[in-house]
């Protein structure tokens, strides 16, 4: 909360609304002290002036990702947005993330990543390996690590403009599930694979790499570079790598998990 | 499995979980692997969990730095730190099952910090005698709630996200099921159930400085209390040495042990390193003598090599680590904003990034603090309770039949002071025993649960009643209020008359909690959720501070000023809480006895 010895005010319009609601963008002025975060004025406006404020926040810690939302349009966590840090002139704009419906005010209906996130094969080891197969080097697990410091704010699903123009009917995963494939995929001991997944189901095909998710990462994970590139090329190594169609070809085999065609019943 | 015949949406399980941090997830992916239908009840998104911000590791004796590391020793390690008011079974258990706990948790995906030989890295802690933490950089907790997330999802746990338990059902004293609400909708929901598992964490929103998030609120240990469970320790509040003290908006925020653990050296203003003259002379010996003898130790453990150095005196057990802060800022000593400085800036930045990262983070965009470059300001916070509802040491087992308590809403395991990367564990090692228990119970469960319509009635009206009254008493001037009376009355240092004036008002604010009043809709309305929890805050209160002002001593994390000594007299003895009538009663019961063996694993 504001600092007595210093603060000043400050305008905000902050999104209020429900799914059967048009909705509006509702004034607040909001006093400003040392240090604050956007998460922090939504929280005196609801102490103070709005106490049925629907606010989706954990942590406070950017470490959760729960409080995502829009800040002057831009996906952002509120809990580590500084008020220094946006134009100091104007008002600052806070709405809901827009890929996925409206629940209430800042807080939307984001169970359509948690239905995507089932849909993965988990993480599958080979049975009765010995202790001395789960010994890694610690420059070979980094790149996992990577993937796996992602805390599932859902900013990468909301920037996304498949996602965003096609509200998540399209058949892509987006990419914070792609993240988590290129995670399970590069574990040293992980044995399946979800190549024929990624290109159906997944839609890997839809991203053409405008790199919007890495700029919103509040964990500056290289989601395009390290993650999304790499699963593009092994998919395309195994379904249009003219060599391995032909070897294919010749020795009727198919790609690992691949049905024969007219059964596969996804 | 869902019924929809009745007036309310209705999902029976044999397991019903209410909690979804580490401690629920370990239960309810145990439970599911014993065959049980498992209900996980949580009331943030699943993965949100207070798990999630745990950041210095999972303590277990794996022996991969320290070879000579063993369970006695962390059982040794753990009974010193909680001052012997452990439950000493819980402490046994504890330290023989988290190595396997761990290693599992590698087996189901998790992708620990390595060491040179390619094993899970250890890292030192305050109070363990060895390097004993499993960890990923800072963001262990992180790593442990995905990994359980994704095993516990392929379980086919059925997962209500949202949803917050208001009441839970019972018949003839037999726990039955839980009542609650969605969050989205306001709607109500029933799951009766053959058993439930609590495993909602702590209480630290009761007051003002916490590194805890909105969701402890204390809901499952009232919840048991309500339901006639017996609460222990509930005077036993950790206060971590280290949170952020500025800017205001993030006063609180943990500032993991770790740091410490890597070798962060904490000064007064003056520059004096103030932990040398805070170390208890029976420890003292487990302490390096001089700044020389800590700085080789940092620099062995630096470069992953063995030492015969001992450990830096900022490697003391939080309790004595945040008294000793404490005390320098009110004795003049501290920072600008009320705190103490904790500096690491002499290591290696790249070393402090990859070590620390998510501090590093932390500090630069929150504070404009490079930690690389200078010292952060640090201060006390409130972080854990190690009281909480009593278990049976093997199963979880609360005293209400078909109730089960694990993980920080549970009491015994941490006695007086908990250390830290002693949590992560203890969710592991007793989630797991909780569930094969609770599955246990259920399958030779034959009645059908069967709520009482007219309990289900009365639950709802309670959950509805501050609506009819739009101008009652603010639920967050009530909450303020609430935070105020913790943070100056029972926080740190404890006297009789602070506490029976903290008694006082905490009576008046639970008068004023009766004509609470919310207005708008039920759909996502923070107030109303607020008005619940509150209701949960208070009973916890009350029992901390009724707990403290029993306990005529200071022991571990509770310390009385007008009591600076520990009595030999209450070195036996738990503080039990529980509802008698409509009052609540305090008593002292005896501490189990100890057998002869593990008691010589202690003294020797």
């Amino acid at each position: 909360m504001p600092n007595a010895r210093s603060f000043t005010f400050r305008h905000f319009q902050v999104f209020r609304g429900t799914a059967e609601t048009d909705g509006e963008m509702v004034r607040y002025t909001v006093p400003v002290g040392d240090g604050m975060v956007v998460l922090d004025a939504l929280h005196w406006i609801q102490a103070n002036q709005a106490p049925d404020l629907a606010v989706r926040w954990n942590c406070k810690a950017a470490k959760c990702g729960s409080c995502g939302a829009e800040v002057n349009g831009r996906p952002s966590l509120t809990c580590k947005t500084r008020l220094s840090d946006l134009p100091e002139h104007e008002p600052i704009r806070v709405e809901p993330m827009r890929t996925f419906p409206l629940i209430k005010d800042l807080v939307t209906d984001v169970s359509w990543n948690f239905d995507v996130n089932r849909s993965i094969v988990p993480f599958t080891p080979p049975v009765d390996a010995p202790d001395e197969a789960w010994r890694w080097k610690q420059e070979d697990v980094e790149r996992v690590q990577e993937f796996r410091k992602c805390i599932e704010c859902f900013l990468c699903q909301d920037v996304c403009h498949v996602l965003r123009n096609h509200e998540t009917k399209s058949p892509f995963m987006g990419p914070r599930f792609l993240v988590r494939v290129a995670g399970l995929e590069l574990h040293p001991m992980d044995r399946a694979d979800r190549t024929k997944y990624l290109r159906d189901e997944g839609g890997i095909g839809y991203c053409n790499i405008t790199k919007c998710c890495t700029e919103v990462c509040p964990e500056h994970i290289k989601i395009t570079d390290n993650a999304i590139i790499p699963l593009k090329e092994r998919v395309a190594d195994t379904y249009y790598d003219p060599v391995q169609v032909a070897w294919r070809w010749l020795t009727r085999r198919r790609p690992a998990g691949d049905q024969p065609a007219g059964h596969s019943g996804d | 499995m869902t019924d929809e015949s009745g007036p309310y949406e209705t999902h029976a399980h044999d397991v019903l979980v209410i909690g979804a941090g580490g401690a629920g997830l370990r239960a309810a992916i145990e439970a599911a692997a014993a065959g049980a239908s498992v209900g996980l009840v949580c009331k943030s998104l699943l993965g949100k969990a207070h798990t999630v911000m745990a950041e210095g590791g999972i303590a277990a004796a794996l022996g991969n730095v320290a070879a000579q590391d063993t369970w006695q020793t962390h059982f040794r390690d753990t009974m010193l730190g909680g001052k012997m008011l452990n439950n000493w079974r819980m402490a046994q258990l504890h330290a023989q099952e988290a190595p396997e706990r761990v290693r599992e948790l590698e087996r189901w995906g998790a992708v620990f910090d390595r060491t040179r030989d390619g094993r899970i890295l250890q890292r030192p802690f305050g109070g363990h005698t060895h390097p004993r933490l499993a960890h990923v950089g800072d963001r262990t907790g992180l790593e442990m709630i995905r990994t359980l997330q994704d095993r516990a999802v392929a379980s086919g746990i059925s997962v209500y996200m949202e949803c917050t338990t208001t009441d839970l059902l019972t018949d003839g004293g037999r726990i039955t099921g839980a009542f609650g609400y969605w969050r989205t909708t306001g709607d109500v929901v029933v799951f009766p159930a053959k058993a439930v598992i609590l495993a909602t964490g702590g209480i630290g929103r009761a007051y003002q400085i916490t590194s805890n998030s909105w969701e402890y609120s204390g809901d499952g240990l009232a919840l048991a209390y309500r339901a006639g469970a017996q609460l222990i320790d509930m005077e036993f509040v950790q206060f971590h040495p280290t949170g952020m003290v500025w800017p205001p908006g993030v006063r609180g925020l943990l500032v993991t042990e770790a740091v410490r653990g890597e070798g962060g050296i904490l000064r007064n203003r003056d520059g004096e390193r103030f932990m040398w003259t805070y170390l208890p002379d029976d420890r003292r010996h487990e302490y390096a003598e001089s700044d020389e003898e800590a700085s080789r130790w940092v620099e062995a453990l630096s470069a992953g090599n063995p030492t015969d150095a001992r450990r830096p005196p900022e490697l003391s057990t939080r309790d004595n680590v945040a008294r000793a802060i404490y005390t320098e800022v009110r004795e003049a000593r501290g920072s600008e904003h009320g705190g103490v400085f904790l500096d690491i800036s002499y290591l290696p930045p790249d070393h402090v990034r990859r070590k620390l990262p998510s501090m590093y983070e932390q500090f630069k965009e929150l504070a404009d603090v490079d930690i690389t470059a200078g010292p952060m300001e640090v201060g006390p916070t409130t972080h854990y309770v190690m009281g909480g509802v009593r278990v049976d040491a093997e199963t979880g087992a609360s005293t209400a039949p078909g109730l089960f308590a694990v993980g920080e809403v549970s009491g015994g395991m941490h006695g007086a002071n908990r250390l830290g990367g002693n949590s992560l564990s203890d969710l592991l090692v007793f989630g797991q025993r909780a569930g094969a228990a609770a599955a246990a119970l259920a399958a030779e469960t034959t009645a059908v649960p069967d709520p009482d319509p007219a309990v289900l009635r009365q639950a709802e009206a309670d959950l509805a009643a501050p609506f009819d009254r739009p101008r009652g008493e603010d639920p967050y001037r009530i909450h303020a209020e609430l935070q105020a009376t913790m943070q100056s009355l029972v926080g740190i240092f404890r006297t009789s008359a602070d506490l029976e004036l903290a008694i006082e008002q905490l009576a008046g604010l639970q008068a004023r909690w009766e004509g609470i009043g919310v207005s708008g809709s039920r759909a996502y309305n923070p107030g109303w959720n607020l008005a619940f929890e509150l209701q949960s805050m208070l009973i916890c209160s009350e029992a901390v501070a009724r707990s403290a002002l029993q306990r005529t001593e200071s022991r571990g994390a509770h310390a009385r000023l007008d009591y600076p000594d520990a009595d030999p007299k209450w070195a036996g003895r738990n503080s039990a809480v529980a509802l008698d009538g409509d009052a609540m009663r305090v008593t002292a019961e005896p501490l189990l006895e100890m057998p002869a063996e593990l008691r010589s694993l202690i003294t020797s």
